[in-house]
């Protein structure tokens, strides 16, 4: 690379973080988060279950840089892991959230009439609904585990995103593409899915990545309860449950799991902010 | 009008059937719930239809779901599986302590955050509005449990000792042991909350300082003071309570944490006690009671609307 395009992309970098800093800031986070939940197992220095029972507790050292928990288990490696329950969960969450709430918004938004009515009404009852009891509830019915977390705070994104997604549909419900697909003796099924949903696909993309802040964080606030993530799989709504008991012997567990969990709620937030901004959809 | 209020309460009993249909569901009828619920895995066969018989289990499911909403509405909620306590009075004196820490945290918000909010308007895109953007960014970012842990550590931990790690202590034995014991709660509480209602609110003076008669009453040489607090407060603050009610849905949520991570015996800790100890019939009562304070909030904050802006008033 010569020095003029090297200066270019510096300026065009550059031009990013000033213009959009909250998508830069989000992303650049986001992609630390990524990498090191990918590349984790190549990087960290131990396993994440491995216990030294006589080195419990301990700061960070030379030998474990974070420090160990009330196991004796390397901090550093359970922190650098940690991260994937959280991202499986809140990623997974969101997908299953708009596996079940695009068809319904769609479907609303294009049929209209008395379905629709009373559809959005229910919804709108669910919405009301506090999340986190909605998810409570679906847990005390299936039993905890981390799918049935994953289920339960789907199932309590669902009524929102079918909002959004209804009213990105009648929105080009009476476009002209729409009538002409019409007009063409086309088939409901096939406006719906060749006409409409590429067209409110923007918005659509723009709420997912707002909501999966959210829903790590109702994740790790289930796990957190002990009604998530089990025991003995690294995962930070766990660690900072489990740092509460050793609290006064050692901060380290709550500050390393809290901090990762904060900074990457923080990123999907600033990121999906950032998108909204730049794209200019949703709500 | 009078068919706008009596078109909200309808849709708040609307409301309460759905949700209370939603709970029943999710408690009773799905495979494995109830009688399993509270029997545990290991429950036998017959032990299992003993209890599903004493619960009216067998009868078709729309049938108890009428017993139970009767029930409900007679005042017949019940005793708790594992307390042995009526609900009602149990779920009374914990309703008492979780209002307690509700209204802490919410005249803490709108003490600070109206003014925080509105300060950051003033100041658009100056270093002061950018600190209190950041801060309430932090704020919605981070989750209950590590700002109440953290609350915990500095202000209860070994160096401070200012205030108990947690629990509760009646007012009726001393004002001064059970503020304490509200202190660190209501905090978390309202570090949580604060973010949005200052976001809420400096958007709405943003909003309100374009306007056209905020600049005749400049022009025409009121002074700043009274431009902000008669003209601007008075219409910029509007969606805020809007913003105020929904926060009381997120507060419902965040008490469930918050009271776990203090050991605060309010209605949240009351749900986590009833599901990790599968009483159902305590579990019912305390998410349907949870769901009609937050439906009836939010109905007098459309009212407190309906009040202070006559345009919705006369539409």
């Amino acid at each position: 690379m010569n020095g003029e395009t090297s200066l270019a992309s510096f300026r065009t970098t550059f031009r990013f973080f000033t213009q959009t800093p909250a998508l830069a800031i989000g992303s650049s986070i986001l992609c630390l988060i990524a990498l090191v939940s990918i590349l984790g197992p190549l990087i960290s220095p131990g396993a994440t279950t491995e216990q030294h029972i006589l080195e419990r507790l301990q700061a960070p050292s030379f030998k474990y840089p974070f420090g160990t928990d009330q196991y004796g288990r390397d901090l550093l490696s359970r922190t650098l892991l940690g991260g994937r329950t959280s991202l499986i969960l809140g990623v997974g969450a969101v997908m299953l959230g708009l596996i079940l709430g695009v068809p319904i918004g769609l479907f609303t938004g294009y049929f209209r009439g008395k379905a629709d009515e009373i559809v959005m009404r229910f919804m709108d009852i669910l919405l009301s609904f506090p999340s986190l009891l909605m998810a409570l509830l679906i847990i005390t019915a299936l039993g905890a585990s981390m799918s049935h977390a994953m289920l339960a705070i789907g199932v309590a994104n669902c009524p929102g995103i079918s909002r959004i997604v209804r009213s990105a549909t009648l929105s080009v419900r009476n476009e002209e593409f729409v009538l002409a697909a019409e007009a063409r003796g086309e088939s409901h099924l096939y406006i719906m899915a060749s006409e409409i949903f590429p067209n409110i696909l923007p918005p659509t993309i723009i709420e997912g990545t707002i909501r999966i802040g959210f829903a790590m964080l109702i994740g790790a606030s289930l796990s957190f309860l002990g009604l998530g993530v089990q025991p003995p799989l690294a995962d930070w709504g766990l660690m900072i449950r489990d740092s509460r008991e050793y609290l006064f012997l050692s901060p380290w567990p709550l500050i390393w799991s809290g901090t990762a969990l904060g900074m990457t709620i923080i990123g999907f937030n600033l990121f999906g902010d950032g998108l909204r901004d730049m794209i200019g959809g949703g709500e | 009008m009078v068919l706008y209020v009596l078109n909200r309460v309808l849709s708040i009993l609307l409301v309460l059937l759905v949700v209370s249909f939603i709970i029943f569901f999710a408690t009773r009828i799905l495979p494995g719930s109830a009688a399993n619920l509270m029997l545990g895995e290991y429950a036998t066969k017959e032990s299992l239809q003993a209890l599903e018989r004493e619960m009216g289990l067998d009868k078709p499911f729309y049938l108890q779901y009428l017993n139970w909403i009767k029930g409900i509405v007679g005042g017949h909620w019940g005793d708790s599986l594992v307390m042995k306590q009526p609900v009602a009075s149990i779920i009374k004196l914990r309703v008492k302590n979780s209002a307690f820490l509700a209204i802490f945290s919410l005249s803490a918000v709108i003490l600070i955050g109206i003014p925080l909010g509105t300060l950051a308007a003033l100041r658009q895109k100056g270093k002061l509005d950018l600190a209190i953007m950041t801060g309430s960014y932090i704020g919605i970012s981070i989750p209950e449990f590590v700002t109440g842990i953290l609350l915990i550590l500095f202000f209860a931990g070994p160096w401070m000792q200012l205030l108990p790690t947690g629990g509760y202590q009646e007012l009726s034995s001393g004002v001064l042991g059970w503020l304490k014991h509200l202190i660190l709660p209501s905090a978390t509480l309202t570090l949580i909350l604060l973010a949005h209602v200052v976001r809420q609110t400096r958007s709405g003076v943003i909003e309100v300082l374009k306007s056209n008669y905020i600049r005749t009453a400049r022009l025409k040489g009121a002074p700043e003071r009274r431009v902000i607090l008669r003209h601007t407060l008075r219409n910029g603050l509007l969606p805020t309570i809007t913003v105020l009610a929904m926060d009381l849905g997120y507060l419902m949520g965040s008490i469930v944490i918050v009271e776990e991570v203090f050991a605060y015996p309010g209605m949240g800790r009351l749900i986590i006690y009833a599901i990790t100890n599968r009483d159902v019939p305590l579990l019912e009562m305390a998410v349907l009671i949870i769901a009609a304070v937050y439906t009836i909030s939010n109905f007098a904050a459309d009212m407190l609307y309906l009040y202070l802006d006559p345009r919705i008033r006369y539409r």
